[in-house]
């Protein structure tokens, strides 16, 4: 290799700027945050109900469980785990509460429940501590002594023979448990040993999180040691968290190595010169540490998504340095004639693909706003490098392999390729006919299409949930307000309402925390309800007629309510160390100084909610109250976000195929070239669409952005083939070539993740491109020669 | 030397099978409850308790079919009806429900048990919290049921079942604090 010819002053300068650029970009990126949550696909400025599915979805109750089971060995040896685990992890500040059917804080409830009876029963209302409302009490109460369940409230009936104890656990009944295998929950089938733990972390926090699985991992094999066929599962939000950052993170280094390992071969193959190859990957270095950057600088985080994509933009961003090598004339190739030549050009396909990714920037979904900057910087840094730095750092009588040999055979090629223009227009028209039947399924607007789950880690979901009888947090009626008071006070106006639709059938049941920790009004109320002891022992007398009790048995009853009276009103602190504490933290909600109580509600067995009836019901509510009363189905509001999304992106990508079109109309001023530049990318986009509606491929709005790429890699394409120096040079198509290969390579490869998103891409864009090429051949103007 | 062995072999095992016939054991017992695939009968129960005064009588209906489903329909005083499905209780009463999981109280599940596995002659799940014990004759049978364990020895101290052949006739409740239960049944027709 000869010494690079000295740089001249500007050149001097351009490296000197270059290197700094390149400098404050990795400053930039060392001090970077990186982020592989779904956050990023939802959305900037949200409507209240979405602000709350994104609360939920980040930090609420269903965030934060992890379920467990544990498979394999036989039921005695699950058991055992299970309670060993449980056991380990019960002292790990980094679990609120791990559940797994033993009854370990059953008592301490129980207690809590008696002691409170008559501040939380929703029962206890002046009607029932008059004589008659005894009498009836009394009476329901011996009847109960009679039957089967009398076995346990018979020792109750001197300290609460009205029955309050009674009420409290029948509405705590929490409906649906797994069943009990030797002392522990275990699944309908018998096969596995079930846990349910909830984290102290929110589900967002994915260190937290990880830590969380580690140490339940470690609980397990510390105890499973003697048990080497017992298998540990896990789910949840936290642990997909986990788990899609861990995909996301070895796909995204393992195919950025790939990717750079194939093009380098490539490049290696038609240059066959190192020092051609180290130069051509500076542009592609620069471009892909000014896009991380610029998307570090721009939204504070950068998504492993961004990263995942931008490995695959690598094998746009070395076309740069393809075209100036390969089109650069052959001997004493000097860098200025090709800058003269062909920059214009290069520099108007980069233009056109900014004005694509231009509209990403507006989208109101931070991931894809992400990814179009990341794009737009890359871009402008690969090929501003390749032109003003690059031409600088070529060592004298730098030549690469002389390619024109495969040219002229590439020119043969073209020449004849005008001949399959009635074969194009009729796989096009087919592929129209295609879309225009398959329009009604063509999109997929379910938000669960984003996902980086894996389909087999959905399925062990589904199946431990069901096992479980886990809460499926779908349906809630959120109410807010200034104080911890106000959204008590407002969630037991909403309860009262939603407890006529449990009554009516058209609920299984709902959840308050004003169940457990009731409004201080109410309190005083229920208070007030309870006469004074000389009333109530009078009452009691009147009462007991007719029944086969004598008054003196209730002493103990009259004692607890003569304490109750003046008992100090419950609190929430007096709630810690009850499993109820743990409810009402993930139900009542303070941030700053706003409140929100949510109110999960449960569908009838077998049945479904009319959503359209609980929010009539709820309607009833005074119009101050309604206010701050809002119905919320997650699964639907999600959907419907994400659909609206889906309908931001296709106008955006309308938009900005207009800008491109509208600018290659303001720089070639004439509307026959534009349409001619245009036609191929279209046929390509309408081409690549059909294939993936045959093969079954629902589009998500990671295809619409594939798309947008084809346009913006295909633009440079149709531009080389319209440019005024006909016949095309045998060297341009070759460096075509070139670069439709690298690029197909290094998305080609996203075609292969395992994550979806990912995976739109790649199989849009790599066929999309090479069609892309095809068409612009095709479709290119006869030559004359 | 042969035949000498092959006589003493026959006699043993005659001897065997005649002892067999002639005592009535609870393998026997739970052979013939377990033929009884479902049943309906009528009954009265009078519970002594010494909180109340009187005793309180009930009357109503069972029904049963095997292996796990027991529902206990009381008419009078007081409309209710009790449901044993696998491990759910559910008592009605009037317009409340309440629902139980036997998981959660043992000592309400091994009360239960003791009639549900009886009639489906189930022995294992009885001896899971009972020690047996059985006096009389197939014609006339009492089953004595003593819990195993010390939180339901606190409860109840003794199930006494009365049957005649494969049907039961009565079922005498004692509890650990004195209280006590007699329930008369009177099998109506099979549907």
């Amino acid at each position: 290799m000869k010494p690079a010819r000295a740089p001249t002053r500007r050149g001097r300068t351009a490296i000197a700027c270059w290197l700094a650029f390149i400098i404050a970009c990795g400053v930039i990126i060392g001090r970077s945050q990186f982020t592989t949550d779904l956050s990023a696909f939802l959305p900037r400025s949200p409507t209240p109900a979405q602000q709350l599915l994104l609360e939920q979805i980040r930090d609420g109750l269903a965030s934060r469980l992890i379920l467990v089971g544990i498979e394999g060995a036989d039921a005695p040896t699950r058991a055992r785990l299970s309670k060993q685990i449980a056991q380990r992890l019960r002292v790990d500040p980094a679990f609120v509460s791990v559940n797994n059917g033993e009854n370990v804080s059953a008592e301490r409830d129980r207690v809590f429940l008696f002691n409170h009876r008559y501040l939380l029963s929703p029962a206890v209302t002046p009607t029932r501590f008059s004589a008659d409302g005894l009498h009836a009490a009394l009476s329901d109460s011996i009847a109960l002594l009679a039957s089967p369940a009398g076995l346990l409230v018979k020792s109750l009936l001197p300290r609460d023979p009205t029955g309050e104890m009674v009420q409290l656990l029948d509405q705590l009944d929490a409906g649906k448990r797994p069943p009990m295998v030797d002392g522990t929950w275990g699944s309908r089938d018998g096969a596995r040993a079930l846990l349910l733990l909830q984290t102290r972390a929110s589900g967002s926090d994915t260190d937290a999180q990880q830590h969380a699985m580690a140490a339940i991992r470690h609980a397990f094999d510390a105890v499973a040691s003697a048990s080497p066929a017992a298998r540990l599962l896990m789910t949840g939000p936290g642990v997909f968290s986990v788990t899609a950052r861990d995909t996301i993170k070895s796909q995204v280094s393992r195919l950025s190595i790939i990717s750079m390992a194939l093009i380098a071969t490539l490049l290696l193959l038609v240059y066959r010169s190192a020092t051609a190859l180290v130069l051509g990957f500076l542009p592609v270095i620069s471009g892909a540490l000014a896009g991380v950057a610029a998307v570090s600088l721009g939204f504070g985080a950068v998504h492993g998504i961004t990263l995942g994509f931008g490995t695959a933009l690598i094998g746009e961003a070395v076309d740069y340095s393809i075209y100036l090598f390969v089109q650069s004339e052959q001997g004493g190739a000097d860098p200025q004639s090709w800058i003269t030549r062909f920059w214009p050009t290069v520099r108007l396909g980069v233009l056109t693909s900014i004005f694509g990714f231009a509209a990403l920037l507006l989208s109101g979904f931070p991931g894809l706003a992400q990814l179009g900057l990341y794009s737009i910087a890359g871009l402008i840094a690969a090929a501003t490098v390749t032109r003003f730095v690059l031409p600088h750092l070529l060592p004298t009588n730098f030549r690469i392999h002389d390619v024109a040999a495969l040219g002229r055979v590439l020119s043969g090629l073209v020449q004849r390729a005008a001949k399959l223009r009635w074969a194009a227009v009729l796989l096009l028209l087919a592929a129209a006919a295609t879309l225009a039947l398959q329009r009604g399924s063509l999109w997929n607007d379910k938000i669960s299409s984003l996902s980086p789950v894996s389909q087999a880690d959905l399925a062990l979901d589904a199946s431990l949930r069901a096992d479980m009888g886990a809460p499926d947090v779908r349906y809630l009626v959120v109410v807010s307000g200034a104080s911890r008071e106000a959204v008590l006070s407002s969630a037991e106006q909403v309860s009262a309402l939603l407890q006529t639709q449990v009554d009516q059938g058209e609920l299984a049941r709902f959840e308050s925390p004003s169940r457990y920790l009731p409004s201080t009004a109410t309190q005083r109320a229920r208070q007030a309800s309870l006469p004074t002891s000389a009333e109530l022992e009078a009452r009691l007398a009147q009462a007991v007629a007719g029944l086969p009790v004598r008054s003196p048995l209730f002493a103990p009853f009259l004692a607890d309510v003569a304490a109750a009276r003046s008992q100090p009103l419950l609190q929430a602190a007096d709630l810690e160390q009850t499993s109820m504490a743990m409810a009402v933290d993930a139900m009542l909600i303070r941030q700053d100084s706003h409140w929100s109580a949510l109110l999960p509600l449960t569908a009838p067995e077998g049945g479904s909610i009319n959503a359209s009836r609980i929010s009539t019901a709820l309607s009833t509510l005074g119009s101050t109250a309604l206010a701050n009363v809002l119905f919320v189905d997650m699964k639907a509001e999600s959907d419907r976000l994400y659909s609206g999304y889906l309908h931001e992106v296709i106008l955006l990508s309308l938009g900005g195929l207009l800008a491109i079109v509208g600018l290659l109309l303001w720089v070639l001023r004439s509307p026959l070239r534009v349409l001619r530049i245009i036609a191929p990318l279209a046929a390509a986009v309408i081409t690549v669409t059909a294939g993936l509606a045959v093969l079954g491929q629902q589009l998500i709005i990671l295809h619409l952005v594939g798309l947008l790429l084809v346009v913006a890699v295909g633009s440079n394409y149709a531009l080389f083939f319209d440019r005024a120096d006909d016949p095309i040079s045998p060297r341009t198509l070759a460096s075509m070539l070139f670069a439709n290969l690298t690029t197909v390579a290094g998305f080609g490869l996203l075609a292969f993740s395992k994550v979806s998103i990912l995976q739109a891409m790649g199989v849009t864009v790599a066929p999309g491109v090479v069609l892309a090429l095809i068409y612009s051949a095709i479709f290119a103007r006869t030559t004359r020669a | 030397m042969k035949m000498r062995h092959l006589l003493l072999a026959l006699a043993l095992l005659l001897v065997a099978a005649i002892s067999h016939a002639a005592t009535w054991d609870i393998d026997q017992l739970m052979r013939s409850l377990a033929q009884t695939r479902s049943s309906h009968a009528r009954f009265v129960e009078k519970k002594t308790i010494a909180m109340l005064d009187q005793p309180v009588e009930s009357s109503g209906e069972l029904f049963y079919s095997a292996p796990d489903h027991l529902e206990k329909r009381t008419l009078k005083p007081k409309a209710e009806s009790m449901t044993v499905d696998g491990g759910t209780l559910i008592i009605e009463r009037g317009r409340q429900k309440h629902r139980l999981q036997l998981q959660d109280s043992p000592e309400l599940a091994a009360f239960i048990d003791s009639i549900r596995a009886t009639l489906a002659g189930d022995r294992k799940a009885l001896e899971r919290s009972y020690r047996l014990r059985l006096d009389g004759s197939a014609e006339h049978w009492t089953l004595q049921l003593l819990p195993l364990d010390e939180k339901m020895q606190a409860v109840v101290k003794l199930i006494r079942i009365v049957g005649v052949l494969d049907t039961l006739r009565s079922i005498e409740t004692t509890q650990a604090d004195g209280d006590s239960s007699l329930m008369l049944i009177d099998k109506l027709a099979t549907p």
